[in-house]
């Protein structure tokens, strides 16, 4: 393989690739539009006891009012007109509701980090902990947790919490298991030379957790929290299903399953996914700056 | 309120931590001893918490709207196991098997495609690695409409989910085996086939089976999830959604306990075979 200079092997192994990859991706998605919908309008032609013609069938696929699979553009138009056309503080707005899901998300994911790093720190200081708590947290990421979500909700929404608490809870849980993991393995990774080398300067265990400890975990705090926070966005949006559909992404999609509202799932499911690539990108932004800061470029 | 269990409890607890600060600090002299000492202290402290639930929940006179007591969670499980067995089928059986059988089958053969030709890798990595941090559970709604309400949903729903997963770990793997050791196989003038069969393959197993452990959740999860989309009367989720509806707190609970106990022996299984399979991996040598 030949050596490329900075910018254009940039331009051939990530731009031309990538690009080639996502129009084959619409241009697919475009065929199966007209292939998914064209029962309906062939349907509809018999109906009415008219021949359509191939440029009209395509035609009429990509601007169905339910598709079974709404072309692309239809989809973006949803998005726009629902983002930027709306008020903010419409119903109807997706910026209301991704407003919504984002909010939850990131108090779950605030709550489950902390959680997750306490937990860390304190089974990598306590032995007891350590041999009976760790098992269980491997365990228990075997366990489908989303199922708990529609009980909490609900069980919550009984005693008289709801709202964004309850969401956020549910993003805490299924958040704090990657950052423990992760942590205790950050917290761990100083080798034993450099743990010898704290002995020798007399230092106290408090000295050695915020000196060595702490700054050898962050670059695996950082990674546990992209995770954590992919994750707490899946969390969030399921939250919104059991509770009848009020606000937020989730809801968007079980509304628009209710009534068939396709054009009206795949915009917020569009939405969930900007969402999350921005919430990832946001925390490797931090990492970044982070880890630069502390003389830990990658 | 009932300040006997309570007190009993928490003299349980008292008793099992200290328990456990004594078995940590034994060092035994045989290996064998000191495996089951390391099973022992994680058995106890998950008996503690049990305890402490059901000492807490009867201490407190919790409603069992709120959290049933495990004892109250067991007598259901035991008195339903009909429903429970039959919810299992469908959802387990039939809709995470065979999503996680095709799941993982087309993102292993797609990784070997893409992983023959370089534009593609360079093009999909980046696609896929964004795809596999999307909230891809979304999808639920839109497959129960195409495939209507009975498992093929959800089964598709599974598929997707694990696809990419499967995908990105598999195309980690095959980058996996060193260069000398394809060096090694370029001096036997040995084809791609042989190459692929003999050492990228093997060479790729831990990361295969990672995937394979990710998915084995993620299955689960995603067919639970589509069930509350719609789904026929039977199903874990369906029993889950209805349930709670219903304030019987406890049949979700025992239908949760059946989830664990699938995810958790699926997972083991999973082990299990890859310690088989990749028996020659540093983290299994003694």
């Amino acid at each position: 393989m030949k050596e490329r200079s900075g910018a254009s092997s940039f331009l051939y192994d990530r731009v031309l690739p990538v690009t080639a990859v996502v129009t084959v991706i619409i241009m697919a998605w475009y065929g199966f539009a007209v292939l998914l919908n064209a029962q309906f309008e062939r349907d509809q032609a018999a109906r009415a006891g008219t021949e359509i013609s191939n440029s009209q069938l395509v035609q009429n696929t990509l601007s169905q009012k339910r598709p079974v699979l709404p072309a692309p553009h239809q989809v973006a138009n949803e998005i726009w007109k629902t983002t930027a056309l709306k008020k903010i503080t419409s119903k109807r707005s997706l910026v209301y509701h991704g407003w919504v899901t984002i909010s939850s998300t990131l108090l779950g994911f605030v709550m489950g980090t902390g959680l997750g790093i306490l937990l860390a720190v304190l089974i990598v200081h306590s032995n007891v902990l350590d041999k009976s708590l760790m098992p269980w947290i491997i365990t228990s990421q075997t366990i489908p947790i989303l199922a708990v979500a529609p009980m909490i909700i609900v069980v919550l929404n009984a005693v008289g919490v709801s709202g964004l608490l309850p969401k956020a809870l549910i993003s805490a849980y299924l958040s704090f298991f990657p950052v423990a993991v992760g942590m205790v393995k950050g917290l761990r990774s100083p080798d034993v030379m450099h743990l010898d080398l704290m002995r020798t300067y007399n230092s106290s265990q408090s000295q050695v957790f915020w000196k060595l400890r702490w700054p050898s975990a962050v670059p695996f705090l950082f990674t546990s929290m992209k995770v954590a926070v992919a994750i707490s966005l899946v969390g969030a949006i399921v939250g919104e299903l059991p509770t009848g559909a009020v606000a937020g992404l989730g809801a968007r999609l079980l509304t628009g399953s209710y009534y068939g509202q396709t054009i009206q799932i795949w915009s917020a499911l569009i939405a969930a996914a900007v969402l999350a690539a921005m919430l990832v990108m946001l925390v490797d932004l931090s990492a970044r700056v982070v880890m630069g800061r502390m003389g830990m470029v990658r | 309120m009932n300040v006997g269990y309570l007190i009993a409890a928490l003299v349980f607890w008292v008793v099992a931590w200290l328990a456990n600060s004594w078995l940590v600090r034994l060092r035994p002299a045989n290996a064998p001893a000191a495996q089951s000492i390391n099973l022992l202290i994680p058995a106890i402290f998950g008996l503690t918490l049990i305890v402490l639930w059901e000492g807490i929940t009867v201490g407190f006179n919790i409603p069992s709207v709120l959290l049933p007591a495990p004892s109250m969670i067991w007598a259901r499980i035991t008195s339903s196991i009909p429903i429970l067995w039959a919810d299992f089928y469908q959802t387990y059986m039939k809709a995470v098997l065979a999503g996680y059988a095709m799941g993982c089958a087309s993102g292993f053969l797609a990784a070997v495609i893409i992983d023959r030709v370089p534009f593609l890798r360079k093009g999909l990595l980046p696609v896929g690695n964004l795809v596999a941090a999307l909230p891809v559970v979304g999808i639920a709604p839109i497959m129960v409409m195409w495939f209507g309400f009975d498992w093929h949903s959800k089964a598709a729903v599974v598929v997707v989910m694990t696809f990419f997963p499967m995908l990105v770990n598999t195309v980690a793997g095959l980058a996996a085996s060193g260069a000398m050791e394809r060096d090694l196989m370029r001096t036997y003038a040995s084809s791609y086939s042989q190459t692929l069969i003999k050492l990228r393959l093997p060479a790729a197993m831990p990361f295969i089976f990672n995937a394979l452990k990710i998915n084995s959740t993620l299955a689960l999860i995603g067919a639970i999830v589509a069930e509350f989309f719609g789904t026929p009367i039977v199903g874990m989720g369906f029993r889950i959604s209805t349930e709670v509806g219903r304030m019987n707190i406890d049949m979700v609970w025992a239908e949760i306990f059946v989830a664990a106990l699938a995810g958790s022996l699926s997972y083991g299984l999973l082990a299990l075979l890859e310690r088989a399979v990749t028996f020659w991996h540093p983290s299994y040598r003694r």
